[in-house]
């Protein structure tokens, strides 16, 4: 497959909130400030890009030539919690100043969905290495870009009148469901 | 008979109190994009309750002779081998609705609504306290689906049909609204997230009104309480005058 049709696609198409409505937790939880929104985007983009590489050749590598297909769901996510928790650590020797702005993101990232989604879709789709690489970070890049992109909105929501049971998240949903009209236009683009 | 009504009132009231996906805002992901049809939601619905009601029970079994340090792993491994199991049993005995829901089975493993019960209730309570939160925890998860899948199901498409899902045979087929009325809309995303919206603000302003009518009501006793201390106090003091 053409590698910036495949960008292009898993980055504004196919978009992982929008369209897939895959990693809505950390959508709804860290989208109320634009520095959180950003710090918790770049930790996405780092975390699903080292998880799908790690996977990919645990699947290739160790699964296929065993035979143990069917036993990628308990790997992947047992990869990834290890994957998450060893970058903490790192980050937390390393780079104090850097732990201190992604720190707090880093747990959250095990439970989202948007990670394994990746993982287990680059091995659905048969994707070699570099196809894999292209596409979880086109994948992070489009949850990050939606993020920020709402985040920046619901700042400006947060100041305004609306009504009482709607404050919150019902509210969010509605520009979710605008911003998916909006990203919905993107269809014809390949 | 009041009981049951009284019983019946309490399960709703859990439902909704409790609700995992319009209260807490738990297993979005799903809810919003498998919804499309009823049949979609009850399969979803089934398999979760089998995964969240098993890794309840098994949770609470393990959780006594679990290292508090390596916990969330084996709670993962626990939920993630039962994941596997009900994909291969759905696999197997329900294809077509397998191959619809596609990923999202898999993903029953991030699920927020699983590990949380594991988390706070299933390592604390004893294994009947615990089939019983998972049974309840996964009922209100597809109520919740069967709820958003009827919505979007009717109003996009007009239609009203569940099929049984080992054999596809449609079991019923009802046309609600004439074809040219329907607002396909609803059967996409932007769709999902609206019906989602309207949904969660409709839960909020239950809890809301319940609220108010809570404060309204302990004000109306403490209003209640002070007229009756206002009027003591007044029967206290007339003997005084009339003496005085």
């Amino acid at each position: 497959m053409n590698l910036f049709t495949l960008f292009l696609s898993a980055l504004l198409i196919n978009n992982v909130i929008l369209s897939k409505f895959i990693g809505m937790c950390p959508f709804l939880g860290v989208s109320t400030k634009l520095s959180s929104a950003i710090g918790m985007g770049v930790a996405v983009i780092f975390v699903i890009f080292g998880a799908s590489v790690l996977s990919w050749a645990l699947y290739y590598y160790a699964l296929v030539p065993l035979e143990l297909q069917y036993m990628k769901l308990i790997c992947f996510i047992l990869l990834i919690a290890a994957f998450v928790q060893f970058v903490e650590m790192f980050i937390k020797k390393n780079s104090p100043s850097l732990y201190k702005s992604l720190g707090i993101y880093l747990p959250l990232i095990t439970t989202n969905c948007a990670v394994l989604y990746v993982a287990l879709d680059n091995v659905t789709q048969k994707y070699n290495l570099i196809e894999t690489m292209v596409n979880s970070i086109a994948v992070s890049a489009g949850f990050m870009l939606v993020l920020v992109i709402f985040a920046t909105i619901r700042e400006r929501l947060a100041a305004s009148d609306v009504p009482e049971a709607w404050k919150g998240n019902p509210i969010a949903f509605v520009v979710a469901a605008i911003m998916a009209i909006a990203f919905s236009a993107f269809a014809g683009l390949v | 008979m009041s009981t049951a009504s009284e019983k019946k009132q309490g399960f709703w009231r859990e439902m909704i109190y409790n609700n995992p996906v319009f209260g807490l805002y738990l297993g979005i992901c799903s809810t919003l994009a498998i919804t499309t049809t009823l049949n979609n939601a009850i399969g979803m619905g089934i398999a979760v309750i089998v995964v969240l009601t098993v890794s309840n029970i098994v949770i609470s079994l393990l959780a006594p002779i679990t290292p508090d340090e390596i916990h969330i792993p084996v709670y993962i491994v626990v939920i993630a081998t039962l994941v596997t199991v009900v994909g291969m049993l759905m696999q197997a005995y329900t294809p077509t609705l397998y191959s619809t829901l596609g990923t999202f089975i898999d993903l029953i493993v991030v699920n927020c609504i699983i590990l949380g019960r594991a988390e706070a209730y299933a390592s604390s309570h004893n294994v009947a306290e615990s089939a019983r939160d998972g049974l309840m925890m996964g009922l209100s998860y597809t109520f919740s689906l069967i709820a958003m899948s009827l919505i979007r199901q009717i109003l996009g498409t007009g239609l009203l049909e569940f099929s049984n899902p080992m054999s596809n045979q449609v079991i019923f087929s009802l046309r609600l609204i004439p074809e040219a009325f329907v607002i396909p809309v609803f059967t996409t995303q932007t769709g999902a997230f609206l019906t989602f919206a309207v949904l969660a603000a409709a839960v909020a302003a239950i809890k809301n009104n319940d609220e108010k009518k809570e404060a309204a009501a302990l004000k109306a006793k403490a209003d209640a309480e002070k007229a009756a201390k206002a009027a003591a106090a007044k029967a206290a003091a007339k003997p005084v005058k009339e003496a005085a």
